[in-house]
């Protein structure tokens, strides 16, 4: 087992080198100019000019992606060319928010998937289970940005449930935390709730068709225990392996959510550094989600062998 | 004798696939999903195709003076051809005065070639590559890790980095979203060729000395038909919404073009006071995306109940 | 049981402090604090390096002028205690009022103005032409410094009075020896606000505390000139990307002024209970139609000239500002409401005259040469003017190349002097605060020295004459007479054009917030929160 853990983090250094040098590229081969964005609005030519040469932006470019990779290698993210900040500094401040969204959108997402998954399951071809497939297809088809729009007009100005945007710390309190994160992570989820939803229905109903499945109920066990004890153990790790793929989802959704309630994440980072050519700044934060990216995927890997006794690393 | 072979595992495998055909037809006409999908979508295609001769005016065509209108607005309007008419503006007019209706079905033919040719392209190179890869063992791990690199970038932020950074236009965006949808196709033919490479029927046809193209396209390639089009669906679904979030974070297809994902970001400022420019495109949106997604459930269930299994 | 502990520490701490806040009487009602949306994030905490106007912002919050506008574009000192000038109006002596300490507590000295002159001087356009002028600069004592010029200079106190970017902000001797092409990462200033470096949070919210040290001036604030007395605790800047967030934000009461909301969203605050929309700088905003001289078709005049009759400024102002009541036809290049205001050869700009258009196109032999028209889309105020420009040139017969970018696209590509199809471009529209385009000298758009010139690279000798001769001469009246012939020229060989004149109304909590005044930038000192 820990020989598998440590091959694969070695496995992945590849890919996040691949991960590197095709950001790298995409950013000096593509035009736009960080000198142009940081001499301001009525920036002169010459002003342009100077800021170029002091960004080192007139080296060639493989000289630049030595340097940027030599400093990668020493953990270094180098400076933001806009707040004179080291990267790994912004980032810092930013993760905050993103997992902050990302886990109450996992939790309500587990809290309402699964359930309606197995619901759906039980009562296969009831219109109970044509509601949860319909409902699944249709969360998957409205764009997340829509869908918080309509939550923000209905529960914030509405109603005034909710507030209108906005981020709070933990640490101003649990309640300001929880109120402020409500309409993001419910936009968030739906569309992982339709995925979740459609593969826990999907699993359940595979293995409640299984020999073994029959046998306990003929042994006379409740319906709810089978579902619990048997049916539903089986069906994680499809279950699980698909909210690994959701992480890719995720993080898409966390962009543009984040720009809809206004909240201070490494989405909204992002967003800004492209926009303003903030080269060290996007590297990083691609890098950084990659990171996240593998690294999830290595512990859904390893959680198979706690779901599922017969898969041993 | 190596004739004579071949014709034998072609035609065990012909004629296995004509009699699959015959039922094929049947079974998708029975399922309701592939029926309602299709028709929406069919419906949508004709609209789209139909734009220039359902009540529109030119979309493009700006009117400061009439910005800003709620659905239903109605003005005296002189033509190109020097005509008067009552003009209404049946779903309102944006910020420049444009005529809403008319964006909104002319929008529908971009959305709809985004959605299909991101589908295309993107089955079409990773087909290339998965089939090819899944041949050529020393070249699969290079091409797998490559592949492993890009999916490992959220496909979202690699289209905004590309579009952003590149001049916006219709083919920048398409090349934005087929790119991080590339390695999905790819992974999925490697996977089919991998478990077809082991099947007697074509270790029947390597063994009796059949050139490596062949094989891939008689053998392979047929079986990797049915999942890709399902896969095709769900990307096409996919793609549409994609170019709608990137018009929404500024980054999508110039405003001259509309599409349904640019109307809606050009509206977003106004959606209270003027929530048309949001809630039609939208809808047509979510309406055309649930089609493809419809289609795409129903073919899976009909062309292939393994990958049920799977997703 | 842990928050039942911490319940009980939360009331002890509670009882502990009513006694104390008794004593201390009103003094210490709790600390107020003022919730801003500004237009864009702050970025760059270096004003001198960066003319972006979110920096000038917050270089009126940490740092003091030594000269300042006010509402009439008047001249009045700040920093400066007074001043006087040599008969020969060759010495300029500054006296530095009373009073004056950085943020760290140390006295401003006259070595910290010179230092802070020099690096200002290097970056800015106004300050170039000022050091053409300047032999020397030298303190005479910690308080007193001279200016030595060559020969007489009408603009020194205007130059170091500039209200916007870049403004002439004075920094420590440490800070203002940095190269002039380095950002500054020392926020010390002596301002009415201390930045707070360790609260700010990128792209998320800037925090000032107010400097209790400040000494303000005795006269009342306007504009950047008079007594800056600041009546909160601290000013949180927070960044709303979204307007109609911002707009709901400030509904809700969540934050407590706006700086810019579109004129299109005040129908939604008109109906809010305790909310106040006003037009806050009352020389507004003019928006720019450049074109680029380098290349074919506008290398020539006529077709220049073409364009300019193509274009009116109406059809731009409906389009984005919509409402009327927040824009304003205006000839004036230099800005209707100020002195050097004139409508002379604006003729052509003021209304979109198509047969002129085409028959000048037709004069000038225009052979359809594509004319790539860059449109911003993510500014809003900016977004619609590219379409409308299109609109109009192709009306005109233009071959029209309308491409759509975001506004750092922008401003990345039109500083290539490329051919439009290598890169370049053909005509761009932007705005400019109208405090940047006072006179001649100030407005970058009338630079015509050809290859160095501002973005479109006008080449006009004549038009350079009449700068300088405005730049020299110190008399009001003449200058004025100097500028007509400026506005003239300008349109003449179209530089470029005014294409109108917009308001831009801040908006905020009226319930809680009180005497927001007004000027070319956002100002946080005078008002008061409830």
């Amino acid at each position: 087992m820990f020989g598998f853990i440590v091959n694969r983090l070695i496995a992945t250094i590849p890919v996040l080198g691949m991960v590197a040098i095709f950001v790298f590229l995409m950013l000096r081969l593509t035009p736009g100019d960080p000198a142009a964005v940081l001499a301001g609005d009525n920036g002169t030519p010459q002003q342009i000019a100077e800021i170029r040469e002091a960004l080192g932006l007139n080296e060639p470019i493989p000289v630049q992606l030595g340097i940027w990779f030599s400093n990668l290698l020493q953990g270094d993210f180098g400076q933001s060319y806009f707040f004179k900040k080291d990267v790994t500094e912004l980032i810092l401040l930013r993760v905050g928010p993103t997992v902050a969204l990302a886990t109450t959108t996992l939790i309500i997402t587990i809290i309402v998937a699964i359930p309606l998954g197995i619901i759906a399951a039980y009562l296969h071809g009831t219109w109970i289970d044509r509601g949860v497939m319909a409902f699944s297809v249709a969360g998957f088809s409205i764009p997340v940005f829509v869908l918080g729009y309509i939550l923000v007009y209905l529960f914030a100005l509405e109603i005034k449930l909710f507030p209108v945007q906005g981020y709070k710390p933990l640490a101003d309190g649990f309640w300001p935390f929880i109120h402020h994160l409500v309409l993001p992570s419910i936009t968030l989820s739906v569309i992982y709730i339709a995925l979740i939803a459609r593969i826990t229905r999907a699993s359940v109903l595979e293995i409640l068709n299984e020999d073994y499945i029959r046998t306990a109920y003929a042994k006379g066990l409740k319906p709810t225990k089978v579902l619990m004890k048997h049916a539903l153990r089986n069906a994680a790790v499809p279950i699980v392996t698909v909210i690994g793929i959701g992480i890719a989802l995720l993080i898409g959704g966390v962009v543009v959510t984040e720009s809809v309630f206004n909240i201070p994440g490494l989405g909204r980072l992002t967003v800004d550094a492209v926009l303003g050519r903030d080269y060290p700044t996007i590297q990083a934060v691609i890098i950084v989600f990659s990171f996240v990216y593998v690294l999830i995927n290595l512990l859904i890997d390893l959680s198979y062998s706690l779901l599922d006794p017969r898969i041993r690393y | 004798m190596t004739e004579s072979t071949h014709n034998l595992v072609d035609s065990a495998a012909s004629a296995d696939a004509s009699a699959r055909k015959a039922t094929l037809w049947q079974q998708l006409l029975r399922n309701p999903s592939v029926l309602i999908g299709a028709s929406i979508l069919a419906l949508m295609v004709m609209m789209s195709l139909l734009a220039p001769v359902l009540g529109t005016m030119d979309p493009s065509e700006i009117n400061p003076a009439w910005r800003n209108k709620h659905p239903g607005f109605e003005h005296l309007k002189t033509f190109a051809d020097g005509s008067e008419a009552q003009w209404s503006y049946r779903l309102g007019t944006d910020t420049l005065g444009r005529d809403t209706y008319s964006r909104v079905i002319y929008g529908a033919q971009v959305s709809l070639a985004v959605g299909l040719i991101v589908a295309v392209l993107s089955i079409a190179i990773g087909l290339t590559i998965g089939l090819v890869s899944g041949y050529i063992r020393w070249l699969d791990a290079i091409v797998m890790r490559v592949m492993d690199g890009l999916m490992a970038i959220p496909g979202i932020l690699l289209a905004i980095a590309l579009v952003s950074l590149s001049s916006a236009g219709l083919g920048t965006v398409i090349l934005a979203i087929t790119i991080p949808e590339i390695p999905r196709v790819v992974r999925l033919v490697r996977a089919i060729v991998l478990s077809i490479r082991e099947e007697p029927y074509v270790e029947a046809a390597i063994s009796v000395g059949t050139s490596l193209p062949l094989i891939l396209i008689r053998h392979v390639l047929p079986n990797t038909i049915a999942p890709l089009i399902v896969q095709g669906t769900y990307i096409c679904a996919s793609a549409i919404l994609v170019e709608a979030i990137l018009s929404f974070l500024g980054v999508g297809i110039p405003p001259e073009i509309p599409t349904w994902g640019n109307i809606m970001a050009e509206g977003r400022v106004l959606f209270r006071l003027f929530p048309h420019n949001i809630l039609y495109p939208g809808i047509f949106l979510a309406i055309t995306v649930l089609a493809v997604n419809m289609l795409g459930d129903g073919l899976r269930d009909t062309l292939d109940p393994r990958m049920r299994e799977r997703i | 049981m842990n928050w039942g502990r911490k319940i009980a520490q939360g009331a002890m701490a509670a009882a502990l402090a009513a006694p104390m806040m008794a004593g201390l009487g009103t003094a210490a009602s709790a600390e107020t604090t003022l919730r801003v949306v500004m237009h864009s994030d702050l970025k760059i905490v270096d004003p001198i390096w960066t003319t972006a106007y979110m920096s000038r912002n917050y270089g009126y919050m940490v740092y003091d002028t030594l000269f300042a506008m006010d509402e009439n574009t008047n001249i009045h000192p700040q920093m400066v205690d007074s001043y006087t000038v040599s008969d020969d109006k060759k010495t300029y002596t500054f006296t530095l009022r009373d009073g004056l300490a950085w943020h760290d507590g140390a006295p401003v000295t006259s070595e910290d103005c010179i230092a802070s002159i020099k690096r200002w001087a290097k970056k800015d356009g106004m300050g170039q032409k000022l050091m053409e002028f300047v032999k020397e600069m030298k303190a005479v004592d910690a308080k007193t410094f001279q200016m030595v010029l060559n020969e007489p200079y009408g603009l020194v106190t205007t130059s170091l009075a500039k209200p916007s970017s870049n403004v002439p902000f004075m920094m420590p001797k440490r800070v203002a020896d940095t190269s002039a092409d380095e950002q500054i990462t020392d926020y010390t200033g002596s301002g009415p606000f201390i930045f707070k470096a360790d609260e700010w949070r990128p792209g998320d919210v800037a925090v000032f505390a107010k400097n209790t040290a400040y000494v303000p001036r005795k006269e009342p604030a306007s504009w950047g000139s008079g007594g800056k007395v600041v009546n909160v605790d601290r000013v949180e800047w927070i960044s709303i990307k979204d307007h109609q967030t911002a707009v709901n934000a400030l509904i809700e009461g969540e934050v407590d002024y706006l700086e810019s909301p579109p004129t299109d969203l005040l129908p939604l605050m008109e109906g809010a209970e305790g909310v106040t929309a006003k037009i806050l700088n009352p020389l507004g905003n003019q928006f720019m139609f450049r074109l680029n001289h380098l290349h074919p078709p506008f290398d020539n005049v006529k077709i220049r000239r073409a364009a300019l009759a193509a274009i009116d400024q109406i059809g731009f102002l409906q389009a984005v500002i919509g409402n009327p009541d927040y824009y304003k036809e205006c000839p004036a290049m230099f800005v209707c409401g100020t002195s050097l205001a004139t409508d002379k050869g604006a003729e052509i700009i003021m209304k979109s005259d198509i047969p002129l258009a085409k028959k000048l196109l037709a004069e000038a032999g225009y052979d359809g040469t594509p004319v790539v028209v860059m449109q911003s889309t993510d500014v809003d105020v900016l977004n619609n003017l590219g379409p409308v420009a299109a609109d109009k040139l192709k009306r005109a017969g233009f071959n029209v190349d309308l491409q759509a970018m975001d506004w750092q696209t922008l401003v990345s590509r039109r500083s290539k002097k490329e051919k439009p199809a290598d890169g370049g471009w053909n005509v761009f529209m932007t705005s400019w605060t109208a405090a940047d385009i006072l006179n001649p000298i100030m407005a970058a758009g009338f630079r015509a020295n050809c290859g160095d010139a501002w973005f479109g690279w006008p080449c006009d000798a004549e038009m350079e004459k009449l700068r300088d001769r405005f730049a020299r001469e110190t008399n009001p009246d003449e200058q004025k007479l100097i500028a007509v012939d400026i506005q003239v020229r300008a349109l003449e060989i179209a530089t470029h054009a005014n294409a109108g004149q917009w308001y831009g109304p801040s908006a905020w909590r009226s319930d809680r917030v009180s005497d927001v005044i007004g000027g070319p930038m956002p100002i946080f000192w005078n008002l008061s929160k409830k």
